[in-house]
């Protein structure tokens, strides 16, 4: 299937990824020979399959439910959590003010 | 059939009501993570790798968090879907870690089930309505945005993303406010007794997106707004009214309504549109790839049963029929935990000590548990200790109050006394002489007294005024100080007035 | 006594124990063929120390005769999309440049606890998303291999472990992680002529690796010999309780298992993979793998895997898709790049952040995903994808009651040069055409070098084995390493 320019700005928009109009340029024929390709996928006679879900038999495991049971996976790590923050102030991440 | 309408200017309208409720669940940790779920922390003290989305971080779920869901299922008596998947719903937000929230939407853990509102006249519902539930999943909490700190920032804490949430999906069943604060009223006091939310709303433990369309009464569903995150029985009701209204008076005026998110404000009790949202609606919902389907064996789904509590609807005909209580004092004891845990205890203990069955002994409790008690604490305000009126103390005084030796006033004066101090029924009764006369000769005296002194009204009375006996008996109790059995003098009265 | 960067893991682990030489000594040696190899651009940080360390912690216990781990005084590469706690781990990401984990991955804290060291970050493509290093913000990586007659032209060390493949087949490392989605051990591999083997889906734990397609995604060691696999495989796999789809089975011995003894053994040729306008030579190293794997007492059966075709679109729409959603937490909010354009709101600054922060190829899969994903397109491709999937695992299946392990080329070419393909996403795609079945299927898979082709340029061959089956990949993979003879290595010219 065909995109163009116009669909992959909406795509990107859905992304969030801020695009020039020379890269929608570039992009929306790049895409459109993938998504061309893929289409081949359609051939397929898929009526009688199930979409694949694991893809070794596994089950599900659950974890108990214990707080910081393994300190990797457990919380009260504050400064660990904000050490990598752009911008961290007060014990919060902040953001551009966001109007809601 | 609910006959609550909105009258437009062309005439009637009918509010279709459909409720998609955000209980939290009970737990210590998250549903994907070890972080505790404690309200009330620092900021970002309970997050977890995991939960800040950091790179390479993986889901496990909280078995806790699973069962609690089954359970609620079964308290609803939904189909439980012993094999689900988690999904993962995708779009940008400051308080989304990841990017996705992981919740249910191909295939949620708890499938069609139903719960009963009662028939409330005052109310508009006429009879008991059945309200269908389509579905409950299971899914991610987001985090917290804070406006107000900081003049060009938004300050952002993570400590309640990752908390299990269920969302109870209902059928778009109600037709009046009253009929979707009773839901909601319904639905937490199931979540109460399962055990699986606190049904906190303060907390926003629960939380409600209302769906509102208004149609001519027998016509086609109109157009449905949702009302995202209202936090209160009270304000659930107001959003269907302002939003029924608004809807009717908008397409009185020649509108049409739109399919759109909408706010509701507590303050003015208004609604209006979350434009911010409107684009986000293509979430992309996939099976979450770092999770396997979900599969529940028996054992897990027969200790979720086997672990249910006696629910609402059980409970309050068990009360009326095996305990012989009203429908109304029933109603009352079943609607809170805390409630029928304590009337329960009271009634186990009081019957103990009478040596009655609890059948025997349970519309005195009761009438203890919902009018004398209450009354009395609620008189002494702060002084009352609560702590105080333990189980043993109140069946001691009802004990008492059953075998004559004090009186109704006195059992509230007793127990007045308990919940100041914490003293002993039986020794506050010795003590401060609040014990009733039972003893027929000092009674008899009295009575004797009294006739003599109203031989004109005991004439009366032999006469045919059989009104007259209640004064008599006042008489007596005056002279008594109000110390006698009313009983016994009720008793010697009649014998003596022939 | 032979240079110490010729060696192995296991000789090393073994010289190391023997008291031959020190661990340290060992460090040195490939801390200072790291510093010389600037040229490769095969490491975005280098970790002497973290090496050096390591290896003194291995001397000690060695000296006062505690155990030693499997790994004891080897020091690796990390592809540098494994977190490493206090060390800058990118993808090779703008986006993510100059974060610094505050964890450790569980494969490669496992590597640390069997006495290994890290001499540092290795480059890759971009979030593990290329087949020849040429998408990394880091530059290329460039192969140590040339054309015999060619030329100085740079080739591509393959992809997504371009700075794996190259720093072992340049005898910097004795062995590094990879990690492998649709081939990313595998192609590096068999373009650079060293081995790599991708486990069963599940055996290496994910915890901690920097996530391009969860349920495809797969550690694995990459090293110059099978046995040295064996070792380092079994270093570390293990289950994982933080990882969902971590396998809860005890890792098998399969070092001490390991044997080139195929009698019994049915190897199957899938006639699918036998594509139009595959290179002769490569054709002709399948020939002689057919030979040695006869030689080695297994029956050789003709098989097919009818689907095969399809592994390829599939792959590129299950891939993209879960990487479109892998991909959505690098927003600037909580680490990494942030780009905040004056009076840029929220929404703005992740557009802004995620323009700058990641490369063509990166944002190319995720309008990809994004696209598949949404709304009224979801059946069509991903859950198409999907069933597609079921059928490709099925042909395995069935191909299993016919043999035990399969081999197959790993690529239809041998290493192109660098710039090649990169005009052209598609021919990129199709050089992980023979890697990506079994990446759909999560089952075992190894390239062994094979041959040289006539351009002296290293040619692999590809085994596949049935799920949890690593053993038979590896024996397999044994008995052509001990036939194929395969000793050459690339010229040192940097």
């Amino acid at each position: 299937m065909s995109v163009d320019q116009t669909t992959v700005a909406k795509i990107a928009s859905l992304a969030r990824i801020k695009m020039s109009e020379d890269e929608l340029a570039r992009m929306a024929p790049e895409l459109s020979q993938i998504l061309d390709w893929v289409e081949q996928l359609g051939e397929v006679d898929t009526s009688q399959v199930e979409p694949m879900t694991a893809v070794i038999p596994n089950t599900l495991r659950l974890r108990d439910d214990v707080i910081d049971a393994d300190p990797l996976t457990g919380g009260d790590k504050r400064d660990a959590v904000l050490a990598n923050a752009p911008a961290a102030e007060h014990g919060f991440f902040g953001v551009p003010k966001v109007i809601e | 059939m609910s006959t609550y309408r909105i009258q437009g200017a062309t005439g009637e309208w009918e509010v279709v009501i459909g409720l998609e409720v955000h209980a939290q669940v009970t737990s210590n940790a998250k549903l994907f993570s070890g972080a505790s779920t404690a309200f009330g922390a620092e900021p970002n003290t309970q997050v977890s790798l995991i939960d800040a989305a950091m790179p390479g971080m993986l889901p496990v779920p909280n078995r806790e968090c699973i069962r609690q869901a089954v359970r609620t299922g079964m308290a609803i008596e939904a189909t439980i879907n012993a094999w689900s998947r988690f999904d993962r719903k995708n779009y940008f937000y400051a308080d989304l870690p990841q990017g996705y929230q992981i919740s249910q939407l191909y295939h949620p853990l708890v499938g069609e089930g139903s719960l009963t509102i009662e028939a409330d006249e005052k109310a508009g519902i006429p009879q008991d309505k059945v309200i269908g539930i389509e579905r409950i999943h299971v899914e991610q909490d987001a985090g917290k945005l804070m406006h107000d700190q900081h003049p060009t920032m938004s300050y952002v804490d993570l400590n309640r993303c990752g908390v299990a949430l269920m969302e109870i999906v209902s059928r778009p069943d109600m037709r009046s406010p009253a009929e979707a604060g009773a839901y909601v009223r319904k639905l937490r006091t199931i979540l109460r007794y399962v055990g699986s939310c606190d049904g906190n709303m303060e907390e926003g433990s629960m939380r409600a997106d209302v769906n509102v369309s208004v149609r001519r009464p027998g016509e086609e569903f109109g157009t449905r707004t949702e009302t995202k995150n209202v936090n209160s029985v009270r304000f659930v009701m107001q959003t269907i009214e302002h939003e029924a209204r608004r809807q009717v008076d908008l397409i009185e005026d020649g509108g049409t309504v739109v399919q759109e998110t909408r706010l509701f404000d507590p303050n003015t009790g208004t609604t209006r549109s979350m434009r911010s949202k409107e684009d986000a609606h293509d979430y992309r919902y996939f099976p979450d790839p770092d999770l396997l389907p979900l599969e529940l064996d028996d054992a897990f789904l027969e200790e979720c049963r086997a672990s249910l509590p006696e629910l609402p609807d059980a409970k309050r005909r068990r009360y009326v029929e095996e305990l012989g209580l009203s429908d109304y004092n029933a109603a009352v004891l079943t609607a809170e935990v805390e409630t029928f845990a304590r009337f329960e205890t009271l009634l186990a203990e009081t019957a103990k000590r009478l040596g009655k069955s609890e059948k025997d002994a349970a519309t005195q409790v009761a009438n203890w548990s919902l009018s004398v008690a209450p009354g009395v604490m609620n008189a002494l305000g702060d002084e009352a200790n609560p702590a105080h009126a333990t189980a043993e103390a109140q069946a001691a005084i009802l004990q008492m109050q059953a075998a004559g030796e004090i009186s109704g006033g006195q059992a509230k004066e007793i127990f007045e006394i308990v919940l100041r101090t914490g003293r002993e029924p039986a020794e506050i009764a010795e003590t401060e002489g609040l014990k009733q006369q039972s003893d027929t000769g000092a009674i008899e005296a009295e009575i004797d007294k009294v006739l003599a002194a109203n031989a004109d009204k005991v004439e009366e009375y032999r006469g045919g005024k059989d009104k007259l006996f209640g004064f008599f008996v006042g008489q007596t109790m005056k002279a008594m100080q109000g110390k006698a059995n009313p009983a016994v003098v009720n008793e010697l009265l009649k014998a003596k007035l022939g | 006594m032979t240079e110490l960067t010729e060696l192995g893991v296991k000789a090393i682990r073994d010289g190391v124990a023997a008291g031959d030489f020190t661990a340290r000594e060992v460090a040195e040696a490939h801390n200072a063929a790291v510093a010389a190899a600037g040229e490769l651009n095969a490491f975005i940080v280098t970790t002497p120390d973290h090496a050096l360390a390591a290896a003194e912690r291995v001397d000690a216990d060695r000296a006062a005769g505690k155990q030693l781990g499997a790994m004891a005084g080897v020091p690796i590469g990390m592809k540098d999309l494994f977190a490493t706690k206090g060390v800058q781990t990118t993808a090779a990401s703008h986006i993510l440049e100059g974060f610094t984990p505050e964890y450790e991955s569980t494969v490669s804290q496992n590597l640390w606890n069997a006495g290994a060291g890290m001499l540092g970050k290795l480059n890759l493509d971009q979030f593990a998303m290329g087949s020849s290093n040429e998408t990394s913000y880091f530059g290329n990586v460039i192969s140590p291999w040339r054309h015999k007659d060619g030329g100085n032209a740079d080739l591509a060390p393959g992809g997504s472990s371009g700075g794996s493949s190259a720093v072992v087949a340049a005898r910097i490392a004795p062995a590094a992680t990879g990690t492998d989605t649709g081939g990313s051990i595998r192609q590096p591999a068999a373009f650079t002529g060293i081995c790599g083997i991708k486990p069963t889906y599940g055996r290496c734990s994910r915890w901690g690796v920097v996530a391009f397609a969860s349920s495809l995604d797969q550690a694995g060691p990459m090293a110059r010999s099978v046995e040295d696999c064996a070792v380092m495989l079994g270093a570390m796999a293990g289950f994982d309780p933080k990882d969902s789809t971590s396998l809860d089975l005890p890792v098998p011995e399969w070092e001490a298992n390991l044997s080139a003894d195929l009698r019994g053994k049915k190897v199957g040729i899938p006639k699918e993979y036998r594509m139009e306008g595959t290179d002769p030579e490569i054709l002709e190293s399948w020939e002689r793998g057919k030979e040695w794997l006869r030689d080695a007492g297994a029956e050789v059966v003709d098989i097919s895997l009818p689907h095969t075709k399809y592994a390829l679109p599939a792959y590129y729409i299950i891939a993209p898709a879960e990487a479109s959603s892998n991909l959505a937490r690098y927003d600037g909010v909580r680490y990494g790049l942030r780009d905040l354009p004056d009076g840029a709101g929220l929404q703005d600054m992740y557009a802004a952040t995620r323009a700058e922060g990641f490369g063509d190829e990166v944002k190319r899969r995720i309008l990809i995903g994004t696209y598949v994903l949404s709304a009224g397109f979801y059946d069509a491709y991903y859950n198409q994808a999907q069933r597609v999937r079921t059928l490709i695992a099925r042909d395995f299946e069935k191909a299993w009651a016919q043999c035990d392990v399969i081999l197959a080329p790993t690529t239809p070419t041998a290493a192109f040069a660098l710039g090649d393909k990169m005009d052209d996403p598609l021919a990129m795609y199709l050089n992980d055409v023979f890697a990506v079945p079994a990446s759909l299927a999560g089952l075992p898979a190894m390239s062994v070098p094979a041959m040289l082709n006539g351009d002296g340029l290293p040619l692999g061959l590809q085994l596949i084995g049935k799920a949890f089956d690593e053993q038979g990949v590896l024996n397999a993979g044994l008995a052509i390493q001990q036939r194929a003879g395969f000793d050459a290595k690339p010229e040192k010219w940097w």
